[in-house]
């Protein structure tokens, strides 16, 4: 079975960072977010390792990873990532942040995958987070896949096994800690991913270094895009007041603190 | 331009019982009508939605459903469908609807199709001038308001941020919407618990209790009691029903090789990459981190901890109390205290 794997995956300011909003001219942004070490979105890369996995059962599949970002950090990123699983960068040069417009975010993957040479559309698994860690919105994903025309989409999964016949099965999350299994009788498919069940690649420098021959074209020719707003507006943008009055209870003994919780747990 | 509110409901694993959160949405949506002078319309997805329509009597609203068998699957294909149609059928500005799964997989899709926006997420709405909506951003580090000019608006609304609804049962004439199906290509199967023993996550317990890493570490006698600390764990969420939530670091453990509590799943983590559940109180464990991570308890909002460090960055001016204490012997007491259940 031949799979045409597209991946979209952004990047994100490295979940330890220290954040803090600022007001921009565009909106809000982030303090520094220039300075900030970005990683690839961690359901984006949940999917991209799943991807993989998948080639490696269909050896004729390909895939095609497809970022939206500033240059600048995509290269940073993608020093780290090309040494993991063999892939063919499409690279969208934008000034984007968790603030940007998913509408107008999708838009600009839709296009830049509907312009993909040599992708079969009839082989197309979607792939991507089901939300992102910036945004968390869960929702560019879906239309994108409203605009490439493919109505078999699937969010939160967390496993998918292709059968013979060239349908697949799928795990999706819903509530009270289920999956929701379904079957879809083939290509193509959106799948918006939780976390999977692989642990990530090791790294790879000969797979780094053939994908940097790839990917370093791919980022010169990156194409620039200004999104729109789609009349979002934001009022504020703020941290929240995180600091509780923590009383902290020392030299009382395991019984003590037992009774105290019970007590707590019962009260309304 | 006069506002019209719509909102989209849908049913429980029953096929006749409006989801909790579905009538929390409707508490929303009634409350922004209210607010705005605007009709209010709600939307019913279900196999018989005229069952389902009888939690809204004696309520002043339009009410619109699609039935058929086809609705009792939660599918992309059908129930955007379902929910294209709906919209149509009311012609609203603005579309409240809960973010469940079910309507979280397809809400971004409608209102592309609709040509409207979507904002997912929502954790309040307020109607001044504009309808304006809060909601976080990078991982409930960052809270915004935002509104828009774009109409139809699709909000989704999270769960536990509205009282649901409570009516008068009864019959109440609806109208039923036909819709177009295209090819139908998926089919539902059933849904699936993870490969463990028991349910750990209950979304509507009064608690949650979060392990952190600390009890698969080597303890004061020099030796991992993971053995240990699984039944010490286990037997609390027996004797109290709490939900249970993991640090990433814990859950990672099974992959790392280390010792693991073998109930736990990616389903369990909470925090950064993980989930962010709403109870009214919280108990965390052997948790430590720092702000990426301790927004796993974000929105619990009377928080307590058992910690050995009380200067650790989960608990201190995150917690209301911390214990300074080893977990195992006070679990131990609080299971004894709890009773045979424990």
């Amino acid at each position: 079975m031949s799979l045409h794997i597209v991946v979209c995956a952004g990047i994100v300011p490295d979940p330890l960072q220290t954040l803090e909003p600022v007001t921009g001219l565009k909106g809000p942004a982030l303090k520094n977010e220039m300075m900030l070490p970005a990683v690839l979105d961690p359901w984006s890369a949940s999917a991209l390792y799943e991807a993989a996995d998948l080639v490696s059962k269909n050896p004729a599949s390909k895939i095609w990873l497809v970022s939206l970002g500033p240059k600048a950090k995509l290269q940073q990123v993608m020093m780290t990532i090309a040494q993991k699983l063999s892939f063919e960068l499409v690279a969208i040069d934008s000034p984007t942040t968790g603030f940007a417009d998913a509408h107008a975010t999708a838009a600009a993957l839709a296009e830049a995958i509907a312009t993909i040479p040599g992708l079969d559309r009839s082989k197309l698994l979607l792939f991507g987070g089901w939300e992102s860690a910036s945004r968390g919105a869960g929702v560019t994903l879906q239309i994108v896949g409203e605009r490439l025309c493919i109505s078999d989409q699937f969010m939160g999964v967390d496993q998918i096994e292709m059968r013979e016949d060239g349908s697949f099965e799928v795990l999706e999350r819903v509530e009270g800690g289920k999956h929701q299994a379904s079957v879809c009788t083939g290509t193509p498919a959106v799948l918006g991913w939780a976390t999977g069940n692989l642990p990530e690649p090791r790294n790879n420098p000969q797979i780094g270094m053939a994908n940097m021959r790839t990917v370093m074209p791919a980022l010169q020719k990156a194409k620039p895009v200004e999104l729109g707003e789609s009349g979002l507006l934001y009022l504020s943008a703020s941290l929240p007041s995180q600091q509780r009055q923590t009383r902290v209870v020392k030299d009382m003994a395991p019984e003590a603190i037992a009774q105290e919780l019970v007590e707590w747990m019962g009260a309304e | 331009m006069p506002e019209s509110i719509l909102v989209l409901t849908h049913v429980d694993e029953t096929g006749a019982i409006l989801t909790k959160a579905s009538l929390e949405a409707f508490t929303a949506a009634r409350e922004l009508a209210a607010s705005l002078s605007a009709p209010l319309a709600v939307g019913i997805v279900a196999p018989d939605a005229t069952l389902a329509a009888r939690a809204f009597a004696g309520v002043n609203a339009r009410i619109l459903g699609v039935s058929g068998e086809a609705f009792a699957q939660a599918r992309y294909v059908s129930d955007a469908a379902a929910c294209e149609a709906l919209c149509k059928a009311a012609n609203a500005t603005v579309i409240v609807a809960p973010q469940s799964s079910r309507l979280a997989r397809v809400a971004a899709g409608v209102a592309h199709r609709l040509g409207g926006s979507v904002d997912t997420h929502i954790n309040s709405i307020h109607a001044k001038t504009n309808i304006e909506v809060s909601r976080w951003f990078y991982r409930q580090r960052i809270e915004a308001v935002l509104t828009r000019a774009a109409r139809p608006w699709l909000l989704l609304l999270d769960s536990g941020t509205y009282p649901a609804f409570v009516g008068a049962e009864d019959e109440i004439a609806i109208e039923q919407i036909k819709v177009e199906l295209p090819v139908i290509r998926t089919t539902v199967t059933g849904t699936r618990a993870p490969a463990q023993n028991e349910q750990t996550i209950r979304p509507d317990a009064k608690m949650l209790f979060v392990t952190g890493a600390g009890w698969t570490k080597k303890q004061p006698d020099g030796q991992v009691h993971a053995a240990e600390a699984g039944d010490l764990i286990l037997a609390f969420l027996h004797a109290t029903g709490a939900s249970l939530g993991s640090s990433k670091s814990l859950v990672d453990q099974g992959g790392d090789g280390q010792p693991v509590l073998p109930f736990l799943t990616h389903m369990n983590q909470v925090g950064q990459t993980g989930s962010t559940p709403r109870h009214p109180k919280g108990l965390a464990t052997c948790c430590h981190g720092e702000e990426p991570h301790v927004v796993g308890w974000r929105f619990i909002a009377d928080r307590r901890a058992i910690s050995l460090d009380p200067n650790c960055g989960w608990a201190r001016g995150k917690a209301d109390v911390v214990y300074v204490a080893d977990a195992f012997k006070v679990m131990a007491k609080v299971n004894e205290l709890l009773g045979p259940k424990a």
